[in-house]
């Protein structure tokens, strides 16, 4: 049970249960539907971006506590961010759940998004984590490749 | 009943703890466990018997070939069909698939004919008629369902017609656990001559085959779902078709003479057996199939069902938990959705209670898309789980429910 905790924090119960920024966004710049075949995941995400900084995003779908947790708190950490500073987050994030033995700095940097701390310790959910942000990455690039999770 | 608590003991692998907790094994329609025989065979095999077979002289080369043939002379009596020489080997359900598909499909199949399957295969009886399709310019027709997971016969009924080739139905659904008509199913496809393929990945080993009395035309099953080894499979198809059917892959042991001109092939089961087969994998099957024997089908089947109701009632009771799919004869997979917990959720949190279920689309998107759910939770049952698996089962979903209720 303490382990599952460790996993399910108290803010990725919240935000899986309830979403923040979900919904769709009318004027968004990007949009980009991200799909995790292995277990049906899937979110339409919508990026608000001019000159480099990324003014609002919304997303929806449908998923695991996880993945909608991770979606949501992506929109919030990314408001109001530049590019650059999104990838560098992206980054940190991805290290975060990859990683057990990240720096524990990472954490302090990451905010809110550290409540994924303990992922690594369940390698099978990591894509579940990473697939908004994989999203992301291909909503910006504006490029017609499938998003992966690999 | 028999005690199969005793079973269990068999199966070396059930007798670990997983996150500390005695692991409750719920997922043999993924692929069942191994007994000791299983195991026992494979070594014994490869310490003191390994060759290659049909091809030496030498007494390894005899022993080997005959451990293998035995397997084969095994099956012809477990599934009562008429000769040895319509059993094929192969990797497994999918690739016994893909030789009809491609063998019987290229010989036969033309533009504007039909296959028609169920809507409730799984990929590897749909992603090959659909290649296969695609090829001759051919067309899938789908039969329904109705809620409780039952096909629609009088539908079926309607989708038959002379453009129709091939029908290619699974025997029991690995997300519903519903069993289909097959006898019903091939009566009105033989009316018009069409051949009928059963998918019977789920079916063999948890409920008694008869091909003949089923009267298909192809019953396709795997030996890792029945307690044999992964990596075989077997197709069994009527003489008189594979007779018409050209080779699917080339090779050596299944041909008479090769030239560079001509190449003449050897007749039945060969014709479709090139290259060297999983001869240690087929001998251990053959243990697998003693095995099933010594306790008797028809006692595992009884137990299996006993399990299925009993979790029924059990999961049922839980406030929440739907139950998917509500056939009234159906096998010893059950799929469920909790409210408010997806099934990936609820596959995590149940693993670190030491219990293995699956969890997803279960390899069948387009029914996942008839039920109207992206995922669904299933439980499924061998001959080594007891009441006291679904117990605990149970209890992990009520734990789970009271987890993201906190």
């Amino acid at each position: 049970m303490n382990d599952l905790r460790s996993l399910y924090q108290e803010m990725i119960v919240d935000h899986g249960r309830a979403p923040r920024n979900f919904g769709v966004l009318e004027k968004a710049s990007h949009c980009r539907a991200g799909h995790n075949p292995l277990c049906g995941d899937e979110l339409m995400l919508y990026v608000d971006e001019k000159d480099g900084l990324i003014r609002a995003l919304r997303f929806e779908g449908q998923g695991c506590a996880i993945s909608m947790a991770s979606a949501s708190l992506m929109t919030e950490a990314l408001e109001g961010k530049t590019l650059e500073q999104a990838e560098k987050l992206f980054a940190d994030f991805h290290l975060l759940v990859t990683d057990k033995e990240h720096p524990a700095e990472l954490e302090e940097s990451l905010g809110k998004l550290a409540a994924f701390r303990n992922l690594a310790e369940f390698p099978v959910r990591v894509k579940c984590a990473t697939l908004a942000w994989h999203t992301l990455r291909a909503a910006l690039a504006d490029d017609d490749l499938p998003v992966s999770t690999e | 009943m028999m005690n199969f608590a005793t079973h269990r003991q068999d199966f070396p692998v059930l007798q670990q703890t997983v996150h500390g907790k005695p692991l409750v094994y719920l997922d043999s329609a993924a692929s069942s466990q191994k007994p000791q025989a299983v195991l026992d065979a494979l070594l014994h095999y490869y310490s003191h018997d390994h060759a290659n077979v049909h091809r030496g002289v030498h007494t390894l080369s005899e022993r080997a070939t005959r451990a293998y043939e035995k397997t084969r002379d095994k099956l012809r009596a477990f599934i009562n069909a008429g000769h040895r020489e319509e059993i094929i080997f192969s990797s497994g359900t999918t690739a016994g698939i893909n030789l009809v598909a491609h063998s019987y499909g290229r010989s036969h199949v033309h533009a504007g004919d039909e296959i028609i399957l169920s809507v409730m295969e799984h990929h590897s009886n749909i992603v090959p008629w659909q290649l296969l399709c695609e090829e001759r310019g051919a067309t899938l027709k789908i039969i329904p369902m109705s809620d409780r997971g039952e096909l629609d016969l009088g539908a079926y009924q309607n989708l038959l017609s002379e453009r129709t080739k091939m029908v290619a139905v699974v025997h029991v659904s690995n997300v519903l656990g519903t069993i289909n008509p097959i006898h019903e199913i091939t009566r009105l496809a033989h009316e018009r001559g069409v051949p009928v393929l059963v998918d019977g990945a789920q079916a063999f080993g948890h409920l008694p085959v008869d091909v003949r009395a089923l009267d298909c035309d192809f019953y396709v099953f795997s030996s890792h779902k029945a307690y044999g080894p992964t990596g075989v499979g077997v197709l069994y198809g009527k003489k008189s078709w594979l007779e018409k059917m050209p080779p699917y892959m080339g090779g050596g042991d299944m041909i008479e003479t090769v030239s560079f001109e001509k190449t003449t092939y050897q007749g039945l089961p060969n014709k479709f057996e090139a290259g060297t087969p999983n001869i240690a994998d087929v001998v251990a099957f053959g243990t697998a199939l003693d095995y099933i024997q010594e306790i008797g089908l028809a006692n595992i089947v009884a137990h299996e069902q006993d399990l299925l109701a009993y979790a029924v009632e059990r999961l049922r009771a839980i406030p929440g938990l739907r139950l998917i799919g509500e056939a009234a004869m159906r096998s010893g997979a059950i799929s469920f959705a909790v409210d408010n917990i997806h099934p990936h959720d609820l596959g995590t949190i149940l693993d670190r209670e030491g219990i293995a279920i699956r969890v997803g689309h279960h390899c069948a998107m387009p029914l996942m898309k008839r039920l109207g759910v992206p995922a669904t939770a299933r439980a499924s049952f061998g001959l080594y789980n007891c009441r006291a698996d679904i117990d605990a089962l149970v209890d992990g979903i009520v734990m789970a429910k009271r987890f993201f209720a906190a």
